[in-house]
């Protein structure tokens, strides 16, 4: 039985170890191996640090890494501003059927794919859209109004995109708090801001931290929504690793792009959990 | 605030109208994406021009439908045969993982653990290179070495699987996890007393215990390989699935013809989403 157990260990160990090694651990060790090569000649490399100096000097990169992550900072408050009184509607006011239809109609658009989503939008947006028809039918605007290719458009779909991944673990959190706990709040005397400040939110907290880091990290890593929806001032960090990899070919500067996102998200999500007091296999898991 | 808090009333209309707003907002996007689809016209975009279904049945130009479009029915093709695999291997190694966590104390567990966890918190994007320059590296030294070219490392169907395997198996892992932490041990050791041994306890007890989760899994994993966008974009060959080919075409300008396609990929996914959903509320 002993031997049994062992032999039955490895068995499961091994796709583990397969799957971790082969596909996550070995390519971001051989890609950060990549991104610390240059070119000298035909074929020819040496290991130097050109590509990160390249990122830090040329300002278009570096302007818009910086952008590519104060927006999705943005997108990720905006998204938890917009989702939270959804979530506590579902949680804790809505009752019976009306709680379960109201969930899966959050859960539906979602799983359609962001391309069919963003999609929607260039059609309700752009100049030839509903909505700049809509404006000049009220008489609001007297030619079409092009609302596709700007900051807003973009945002309004990025945080579109990642709200499911919001309410969902808001509504997780909410739904656990008990009713008497919130009742004894106001018995206590206290306000709605305070009772919200000081027993829902804490409470919520997990369900804050996990949405927001899944939300961030959809928001930076989007490709889609700001090719798509931005404008040329909108241009994504991701659309630059894109450029290098697939248009110029120049796969050493762009393995550094990627690994400079890479250390850009795990620094927010660690910074996250940190400042929270929370970890991952909590949050995730 | 909770209905046990009365609260003024212009509040509560407030809040049932934002909640309202909020699910026009959810719904807006979807729905002229469907309504256009039936517009004879050949952009999805206003005045009305009547309805039609030659965005769907169309077989002459300028308005072919999606059953007669060649290139669009190869994408979907595509992407149904990368959903299946994916969604079988993530299956099976989610299992194995699951197991492992659940039932075995080993060096390093929470490290591999969190090791585990971790795909979910790298962009997409970024698997998709890693895994793009890893696999050139492999089949640059196999052609360097023995000069015979690896073609399921190049761009293509293989990268594209094993590209979304490797980070949709953490979401089946702790979908069977989940569940698998809620099995009552007991059972299997009432079947290994009445003579079973381990393997035969597993496959009878166990197995059929997790059949839900095993089903939710795949299912999960067939949605999100198809909607698959950043990951499979850098990992992508000539034969595109249905997301990239509709991407291209995007960006080239759209046709009533995208819409059709989008409220098939609706009315699929929403199926398949909603029978899940139902067949885990009876178990």
């Amino acid at each position: 039985m002993r031997a049994g157990a062992k032999l039955g260990f490895f068995l499961l160990f091994a796709p583990l170890v397969l799957w971790l090694g082969l596909l996550i651990v070995i390519p971001h060790i051989d890609m950060f191996l990549v991104s610390i090569r240059e070119r000298i000649g035909v074929a020819e490399y040496q290991t130097s640090l050109a590509n990160y100096l390249t990122f830090f000097t040329e300002p278009l990169y570096l302007v818009t890494f910086l952008r590519t992550a104060m927006m999705s900072i943005l997108a990720t408050a905006l998204t938890l501003v917009i989702g939270f009184p959804v979530s506590f509607y579902i949680a804790k006011i809505a009752k019976g059927r009306l709680q379960s239809a109201l969930f899966l109609l959050t859960l539906v658009p979602f799983y359609v794919s962001e391309l069919v989503r963003t999609f929607g939008w260039m059609i309700l947006l752009r100049e030839t859209g509903l909505f700049s028809t809509l404006l000049q039918w009220l008489g609001l605007a007297d030619q079409p109004v092009e609302m596709l290719y700007n900051d807003v458009a973009m945002m309004v779909g990025l945080v579109y995109t990642s709200m499911l991944f919001m309410v969902v673990p808001l509504i997780t959190t909410m739904e656990s708090l008990d009713d008497s706990v919130i009742e004894a709040g106001y018995d206590l005397g206290g306000s709605g801001f305070s009772v919200m400040r000081e027993i829902i939110i804490p409470h919520a907290m997990p369900g804050i931290v996990s949405g927001s880091i899944i939300v961030f990290m959809l928001s930076l890593g989007n490709y889609l929504t700001p090719t798509m929806l931005g404008g040329k001032d909108s241009l994504w960090f991701t659309e630059l690793i894109y450029s290098q990899f697939i248009v110029r070919f120049n796969w050493e500067l762009g393995a550094a792009f990627g690994f400079m996102l890479l250390f850009l998200s795990s620094l927010i999500v660690w910074g996250t959990l940190k400042l929270t007091g929370q970890t991952l296999e909590k949050t995730m898991g | 605030m909770i209905p046990s808090i009365r609260q003024p009333r212009a509040f509560r209309i407030a809040y049932r109208a934002y909640v309202a707003l909020f699910f026009l907002y959810l719904a807006l996007p979807l729905t002229v994406v469907a309504v256009f689809a039936f517009n004879n016209s050949q952009f999805p975009s206003l005045p009305w021009k009547g309805f039609t279904l030659e965005w769907f049945f169309g077989d002459s130009r300028p308005m072919i439908g999606v059953f007669h479009e060649r290139p669009i029915l190869r994408a979907l093709g595509n992407s149904g045969f990368i959903a299946v695999f994916v969604s079988a291997l993530s299956v099976v190694v989610g299992t194995t993982n699951a197991f492992l966590f659940n039932r075995y104390e080993f060096r390093f567990k929470g490290l591999f653990y969190v090791l585990m966890l971790l795909p979910l918190v790298i962009p997409g994007i970024v698997l998709g290179i890693s895994i793009l320059v890893f696999s050139s590296t492999v089949a640059n030294g196999v052609w360097d070495g023995i000069g015979y070219d690896i073609e399921a490392l190049r761009p293509g169907l293989t990268l594209v699987i094993l590209g979304q395997f490797s980070f949709i198996t953490t979401i089946v892992t702790l979908v069977i996890a989940a569940r698998l932490q809620k099995f009552d041990r007991t059972l299997e050791e009432a079947a290994l007393n009445l003579g079973a041994n381990r393997m035969t306890a597993v496959r009878t007890v166990t197995i059929p215990y997790l059949a839900p989760a095993l089903i939710g899994g795949f299912v999960v994993a067939f949605l999100m390989s198809f909607e698959n966008f950043n990951t499979t974009l850098m990992l992508v060959g000539s034969d595109a699935p249905l997301t990239i080919a509709m991407f291209d075409r995007l960006k080239e300008g759209s046709t009533p013809l995208l819409n059709a396609v989008s409220l098939l990929l609706m009315l699929g996914s929403t199926t398949l989403a909603l029978v899940m959903v139902l067949f885990q509320r009876k178990s």
